[in-house]
């Protein structure tokens, strides 16, 4: 008698396709013949027979495959048109022990996804690329296909793909190969049994390659679309073999599996509060304020606009004031000029040192402003508030400032810190001036918070300190 | 608790840190290009992920991946890259997945410039993807707020399930401000009942597609019914002297900064002017500003950095009941505080 076989469907379908609407919840919506429903049995009989089933999760993408997800036992993500390898980058990173397939079209891969292909195969992703290339496409009824070949007819080449006005059919095997990242690289086909065979071990292999880190493999399938060919089954098989193959040879286009690549492991995250603090640097000490200064009226609350060459340190300069105006426990903001401000190398920033909240950010009418050149001066005294204060930079500013109400503080800002033998620390003497003119803070404040803006190199700070106290001592000298 | 001076777009990524967020998915782009760096600084240091994407197009896909899998994702733009992200949201949104994206606007329409502008309300708070759906927008106008606002957007993504906006401009995301740092970290809720995690547990499926017309019209009323709950239970305004106000004026993000000092200047010189600022702009403040007329208030003047987006919302709530102005600068302008000052005289006569 001879032995009986029982047919079943492998583990890795669902028994019913319950996500299936309508009544025929045991039959696919896939046309006879087509390539998409063989590939999904190899694909469901390689899950169950690696046991990967449960650790599964398959990107449904946009095309004739849109419904993948009805038939698979495993996790899904129907995602957007080409952008399968972007959702399944996050995938894997997120849970990197899940088996992700992404599921493609030529259409999908090739065309409105080829960017999220290339790049997603070029940073090496840990998962599995099962590309059907049917030379059409198929879901929309039949139009060209970045893969159609040259002569092709189709509903939007209805003369035949011209390579003149349409371009060639692109061989994504060819293209994915030339990448260093990429693990395993393979064009099979399924127009015979030979060829599913051969198919059967690409999909095993790639899936087998996810389930150990390897990286990023690519399996590219020529497949019938009877449908959209408009042509028998087996004339659909016979295309493949005297039409495509010999545009898209077959065979393995890169395998670099043996070589010893390091596994693709992604570390668990840190939640710990202690480690996420620390990370943030934030001290979990209270910081012990200090008693404000009284101020003389002019002076309180200033609204302070510094500006300069880009390179004199005008943002430090501003940062600085808000910095040590914090440990007095003001308010403070501190704007860049950005955007429509930036213009010829200069650069400008507003800073608010006040009792109350602050509103506007931005110094529109400054009380005070540090002029490190002459462009700066002459630009920001005429937004000077009546009566306001101008702190300008007498070594580069040779003019004097035309306001008769302002308050006036020439200061030798570049040439000190030329004295102290280097000019970049102009931006600390003109913070030290700043101090000498209004009495807003201590200047050895500012120089306890040197190593928190420059970093821990003690020559630097050295000199930034001396140009603190210079500025501050040629203002409480000379005016 | 100690403050630290922080940059705005800064601040964001410390809440985001701080509200658990595992992942950041992101494409560089002026005004927010610093909270791609300091994802890029802080994420690896917790063994998070950072990834800079090629293109906008990719990373909200990336989000859309990441947020299915479970995890609290981030991602921002700018106008021009919150156009390409506008796909993933309306996935997203379809999907009723959570996430966080942060807008930093500037100049448009187009290439623009990158000065601040609130040009992208309508695209955000409107939907700027198809079909019919809602973000949940919150508008920060302090560094402070993008670090807390930061964190309740993800609070609020994961309660609705919905994506979350945290809208700003240019101002707020490029200025420094002290920043209290809250000391502790987010609980991070159980996703497993609809999250895709590639275990045994979890084969559920993310889509937004419903072939059949009765489903989808189904699951957009669910939608629906979800928006309308964010409305009677999330918006968040804050209010400054409108109390006893004649005239109240209505701003978000670095627009109100300026009209609260205009308040200031006015109230000083006698001149009963308040401010309402909207912290959700959805969901939008509508009772609250329904509400104006009839506690005495006799206008308001809608100030935007656009050529006046919000106020078609404020004006839907009036209702044509008040008196509504409107003013704008764009291009990268930011009105001063007298400028806004004089256009309440001009228009109100105050
Ligand atoms: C953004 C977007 N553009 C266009 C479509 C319409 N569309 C659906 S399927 C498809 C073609 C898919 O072709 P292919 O990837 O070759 O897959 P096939 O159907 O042949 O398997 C297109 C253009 C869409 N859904 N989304």
């Amino acid at each position: 008698m001879a032995k009986k076989t029982v047919l079943r469907k492998p583990k890795g379908f669902l028994d019913v396709y319950k996500h299936k609407p309508g009544a025929e919840k045991d039959r696919t919506h896939y046309c006879p013949g087509c390539g998409h429903g063989i590939l999904h049995k190899l694909v469901a009989e390689a899950l169950e027979d690696l046991d990967v089933v449960d650790r599964t999760v398959l990107m449904s993408p946009v095309g004739c495959s849109v419904f993948a997800y009805y038939y698979f036992d495993t996790g899904h993500f129907q995602v957007a048109h080409g952008r399968a390898p972007a959702v399944a980058t996050a995938v894997s990173r997120a849970n990197p022990d899940a088996i992700t397939i992404s599921y493609q079209g030529d259409g999908d891969l090739a065309a409105i996804g080829g960017n999220n292909i290339l790049q997603a195969a070029n940073r090496g992703e840990n998962f599995v690329v099962f590309f059907v290339n049917n030379a059409i496409y198929g879901m929309t009824g039949g139009q060209m296909a970045p893969t159609t070949l040259e002569g092709q007819k189709t509903t939007t080449t209805p003369y035949g793909r011209n390579p003149l006005t349409d371009g060639y059919p692109i061989k994504m095997c060819e293209v994915i190969s030339q990448l260093y990242a990429p693990v395993y690289v393979t064009r099979t086909s399924l127009h015979d049994n030979a060829n599913v065979r051969k198919t059967r071990n690409a999909v095993r292999k790639a899936i087998q390659n996810v389930k150990e880190k390897k990286g990023f493999s690519f399996v590219e399938v020529l497949g019938m679309c009877p449908s959209g060919w408009k042509m028998s089954s087996t004339d659909a098989q016979r295309w493949i073999e005297e039409e495509m193959i010999p545009v898209f040879p077959l065979g393995v286009y890169k395998d670099v599996t043996d070589e010893d690549r390091s596994s693709i492991d992604r570390p668990t995250p840190v939640h710990e509060v202690d480690r996420v603090l620390e990370a943030l640097d934030v001290t979990t000490e209270k910081a012990e304020l200090l008693s404000k200064r009284e101020v003389e009226p002019r002076y309180a609350n200033p609204s302070i606009r510094a500006s300069g060459f880009g390179g004199q340190g005008i943002m430090s300069m501003g940062q600085a004031i808000a910095r040590v105006g914090m440990k007095y426990g003001y308010e403070v903001s501190w704007l860049p000029s950005y955007g429509p401000e930036m213009r010829g190398g200069t650069a400008n920033c507003s800073v608010k040192v006040q009792e109350n909240k602050i509103g506007a950010c931005e110094a529109t009418e400054p009380t005070v402003i540090i002029a490190m050149n002459r462009p700066s001066l002459e630009r920001f005294e005429k937004i000077l508030q009546p009566d306001g204060t101008i702190i300008y930079n007498s070594t580069l500013i040779e003019v004097e400032p035309t306001r008769e109400d302002a308050e006036v503080y020439p200061v030798p800002i570049t040439g000190l810190a030329d004295d102290l033998g280097n000019t970049r620390v102009q931006s600390m003497v003109g913070v030290g001036a700043f101090a000498g003119v209004t009495d807003l803070f201590d200047p050895e404040e500012v120089i306890k918070l040197l190593p928190e803006m420059f970093g821990s190199k003690a020559s630097l700070i050295e000199l930034n300190e001396k140009a603190v106290r210079a500025g501050y001592e040629y203002v409480k000298e000379n005016f | 608790m100690a403050k630290k001076l922080l940059k705005g777009n800064h601040a964001a990524v410390y809440g985001a840190v701080l509200a658990g967020c595992e992942a950041y998915y992101g494409y560089p782009i002026t005004p927010a290009s610093e909270i791609a760096e300091m994802a890029a600084t802080l994420m690896p240091k917790l063994c998070r992920t950072f990834l800079q994407a090629e293109s906008e197009v990719a990373a909200m896909n990336m989000v859309y991946g990441a947020s299915g899998s479970g995890k609290r994702v981030m991602t921002a733009s700018s106008g021009p890259g919150v156009s390409l992200k506008q796909e993933a949201i309306s996935y997203s949104a379809g999907s009723a997945l959570p996430c966080v994206i942060v807008d930093i606007m500037r100049g448009g329409p187009g290439l623009g410039n990158i000065g601040p502008e609130q040009g992208d309300y309508k695209q955000v708070v409107h939907g700027g993807g198809h079909g019919n759906y809602k973000c949940i927008v919150l508008a920060p106008n302090s560094c402070q707020e993008m670090c807390d606002l930061t964190m309740l957007a993800f609070e609020l993504a994961d309660k609705y399930r919905n994506p979350a906006f945290v809208l700003t401009d240019g101002v707020i995301g490029q200025m420094m401000e002290a920043v209290e740092i809250p000391q502790t970290v987010a609980q991070l809720p159980d996703k497993s009942d609809w999250a895709v995690m590639g275990t045994a547990e979890s084969k559920n499926l993310i889509n937004s597609i419903y072939l059949d017309h009765d489903e989808l019209e189904e699951w957009n009323r669910k939608l629906q019914e979800k928006y309308r709950s964010l409305e009677q239970n999330e918006v968040r305004i804050e209010e400054y002297m409108v109390e006893d106000a004649d005239y109240v004026g209505i701003a978000y993000g670095s627009a109100s900064r300026v009209l609260r000092t205009t308040v200031d200047t006015a109230r000083s010189q006698g001149m009963k002017i308040g401010m309402l600022r909207p912290i959700t702009l959805y969901p939008f403040p509508v009772k609250e500003i329904a509400a104006l007329p009839d506690r005495g208030v006799k206008g308001v003047l809608t100030v935007e950095l656009s050529c006046g987006q919000m106020v078609n919302d404020v004006n839907l709530a009036l209702k044509g009941k008040m008196r509504s102005e409107f003013y704008g600068r764009m291009g990268g302008n930011v009105p001063s505080s007298n400028e806004l000052l004089e256009k309440f005289k001009e228009l109100f006569g105050v």
